[in-house]
């Protein structure tokens, strides 16, 4: 396992420069890493950024939100590009390749349809890395606050004064 | 205003854990005018300390000591190490606690006698009844300033409460309200209910009683409670007549020291109480202290509980208002026509978004579970509390191969369902269901039982030495100075929330304990 000490940073060209240079179509996510601002995002200090790539993209597929943009995903999943974590993902990752390669797809990044990525992860879903990721992502997912407007969660109230004059009682459709 | 006690002092009447009824009898015997030191392993936290995040009070405030778990109960799986989210502070687990407060059913007192022989079910009435309890709920709902009680008006109903009632009156329940709650509905010692949400994570208004604001500082103002905080009791020690003399315990720091005491009133909650007694375990008791039946740590009851979530086509934002203020009582009964002895309440229950996610069904992935939380905006939710069977081989054991940072064995705690609780459940489910269903839910959820948060039975109480550990007083059958003042005194759960009947008991003991001790018999 190479540990670079070098942060890396990594755009969504060099994203998709790199996955051509290792001769995959590579399949992306609407919108992933939309933006030059969300390039902050994508700088790996240890991961490969191809394996930070398909991580995102793992994230996902285990809690798809269609209205939870990629940023929230990489965020969730920044804690293991570590050096301590990192070996263990490069491993876990490779695997889900393999996985992948043997269903006929050139790497889990170029499995088109959800279902066919679904239908791998239930393949390694017993496995620790896979439980960990998913462990992980239900704090590293669900407690970003800027995730809760996108579910219309409110989060904390008592700086508002609570709902007594704010809606606890509102609801009209009954 | 701190009492200091000293070490040596072989006085006093020592408290071990200062929750729900530690907490109320430390007050209670202060307010007589006796000594008393109560050790509490969690720190001090108030109303300004609290915070309206699920994760960040889970952190501060839980205790999250190691434990282990064992039978078929999904918890063991999902969140093996941590079998109960309960509190490790000063007040214990009336910080996080919601407030429902109801008194038990007069036959609940007598389930032995009531549901007859239950096979698997280790089944025996209380040795005290309805009527003999009744002027001690009274003064607990004082107390604790219960809604719908002493002319006290009703909380009003939050979303979470109309979809719930509304769906409640369509399907013909006729015991639907906002509850009983110890939560102000009305500015009076405490101030009213602001709607918050966040009762789980302490009431920042201090409008919900919480031993930690009131009781607590009320007993110290008296100048004869001592509350030392951080200070983790690690074995109860006795002489050679038998009798327990003090408390060995770990201050902040992990030193130790021993509290000298004329009485020991363990409350500790129902993992940590059998715990210590066994972990106590001498020569003269070498199963443990007040064990002779054999019964500490058995018998571990968690209510039955589980949860259904709904999703409807409009928005609910149930997570707005009172956590818990809502209740179907119509299946509280003893209805064996049902395919079950026993009945469940129907509580209103939300969780915010986080929880929800770890909650709502742990250990599931992919869309059937991402397009649930898709909609947490429209839904709404409700708890089941249902009068679980004791069995004796649900018990509280300790783990030897496990060691806590005091290098003492942790608790290890096996659960597993018996029919009735498994019939009863599903019943519960399907009722629930119905419920949303009836206002037009388009999706239900029957979630499995959290960790637990009522803990029950394991020092239970019995008119017989050799079917229990307590008598009627909370006094252990083996040894006359010790006692146990929290949940696990309890022989049966039935099917109420259990914190009114705790404080109640809490009031009782401390004034028979009064009483013993001017009488010199203790
Ligand atoms: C989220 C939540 C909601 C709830 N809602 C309700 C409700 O609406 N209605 C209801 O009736 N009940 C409710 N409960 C349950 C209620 O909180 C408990 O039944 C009650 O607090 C139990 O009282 P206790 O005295 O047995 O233990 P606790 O209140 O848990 O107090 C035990 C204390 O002992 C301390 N302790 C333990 N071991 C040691 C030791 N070795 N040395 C020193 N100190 C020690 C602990 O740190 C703790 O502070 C709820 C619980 C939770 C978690
Ligand atoms: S809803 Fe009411 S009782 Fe609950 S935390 Fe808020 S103010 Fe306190």
């Amino acid at each position: 396992m190479n540990i670079q000490s070098k942060p890396r940073a990594m755009t969504r060209r060099q994203l998709l420069k790199n996955s051509a240079a290792a001769g995959s179509a590579f399949v992306v996510g609407t919108g992933y890493l939309a933006g030059a601002d969300a390039a902050w995002a994508t700088e790996t200090s240890t991961l490969q950024p191809r394996t930070m790539a398909t991580l995102v993209q793992m994230a996902r597929d285990i809690y798809p939100h269609d209205k939870v943009s990629d940023e929230y995903y990489v965020v969730a999943v920044k804690g293991y590009d570590t050096p301590e974590a990192a070996e263990e993902v490069e491993v876990g990752i490779a695997i889900l390749d393999g996985a992948a390669q043997g269903k006929g797809f050139a790497s889990y990044l170029d499995v088109g349809w959800e279902r066919d990525r679904v239908d791998i992860l239930r393949q390694v879903e017993q496995s620790p890395f896979f439980q960990k990721v998913r462990g992980g992502l239900v704090t590293g997912l669900y407690n970003q606050k800027a995730v809760w407007p996108i579910f219309g969660y409110e989060g904390e109230s008592f700086s508002q004064g609570g709902y007594l004059d704010r809606g606890f009682d509102d609801i009209t459709w009954l | 205003m701190a009492a200091p006690f000293e070490l040596s002092d072989a006085s006093v009447v020592v408290v071990i854990g200062t929750g729900a009824g530690g907490g109320v009898l430390a007050n209670e015997l202060a307010q007589k005018g006796v000594s008393v030191v109560a050790l509490e392993a969690g720190g001090r936290y108030l109303p300004e300390d609290y915070v309206n995040d699920e994760w960040e009070a889970f952190g501060r405030l839980s205790w999250l000591d190691p434990r282990t778990t064992s039978g078929d109960w999904r918890v063991a799986k999902d969140f093996s190490g941590l079998p109960a989210w309960i509190v490790k502070a000063v007040g214990g687990t009336t910080t996080h606690w919601a407030g429902a407060s109801l008194r038990f059913q007069p036959h609940e007192w007598k389930a032995a006698q009531t549901y007859g022989n239950v096979q698997g079910a280790n089944l025996l009435d209380w040795p005290i009844d309805a009527e003999e309890m009744d002027p001690w709920y009274d003064l607990a709902e004082k107390k604790l300033n219960v809604t719908r009680t002493n002319g006290n008006a009703g909380l009003p109903g939050n979303n979470n409460y109309k979809v719930f009632e509304a769906g409640a009156k369509a399907l013909g329940y006729e015991q639907v309200h906002t509850g009983r709650m110890a939560i102000n509905s009305a500015d009076g010692d405490r101030q009213m209910c602001q709607q918050t949400g966040f009762c789980f994570q302490g009431c920042k208004w201090g409008a919900k009683w919480s031993a930690a604001y009131t009781d607590i500082p009320q007993g110290e103002a008296t100048g004869n409670l001592e509350v030392r905080e951080r200070a983790h009791v690690l074995r109860i020690e006795h002489g050679d007549d038998g009798l327990v003399n003090g408390v060995v315990y770990a201050d902040a720091d992990g030193n130790e020291h021993k509290q000298m005491a004329r009485v020991v009133c363990v409350a500790g909650n129902s993992f940590e109480s059998p715990r210590l007694l066994l972990n106590s375990a001498t020569s003269m008791y070498p199963d443990g202290l007040a064990n002779s039946s054999g019964q500490v740590g058995r018998n571990y009851m968690r209510h039955l509980t589980g949860s259904v979530y709904a999703v409807f086509d409009k928005p609910v934002k149930m997570w707005r208002g009172t956590t818990m203020a809502g209740i179907i009582q119509d299946e509280s009964r003893h209805d064996p026509s049902r395919g079950f002895v026993g009945g469940y309440e129907l509580e209103t229950l939300s969780l915010g978004l986080p929880f929800m996610a770890a909650f709502l069904d742990p250990g599931a992935w992919g869309r059937e579970f991402t397009s649930a939380l898709d909609q947490y905006e429209n839904m709404a939710g409700m708890w089941i509390v249902g009068e679980d069977m004791p069995q004796e081989t649900n018990r509280v054991t300790l783990n030897h191969d496990v060691k806590d940072q005091y290098g003492m064995p942790v608790a290890n705690v096996h659960y597993s369902d018996h029919p009735n609780d498994r019939a009863m459940r599903d019943h519960a489910f399907q009722q629930g269901a119905a419920v949303y269903d009836a206002v037009g839910a388009t999706r239900t959820f029957p979630t499995p039982p959290y960790p637990s948060t009522h803990n029950l039975g394991t020092n239970r109480m019995s008119e017989n030495a050799r079917d229990g550990v307590v008598n009627k007083w909370g006094q252990t059958h083996d040894i006359k100075n010790l006692f146990i003042s929290d949940g696990s005194q309890f022989t049966t759960g039935a099917a109420e929330n259990p914190t009114l009947t705790i404080v109640a008991l809490a009031i009782r003991q401390a004034d028979h304990l009064a009483r013993e001790m001017s009488a010199q018999s203790l």
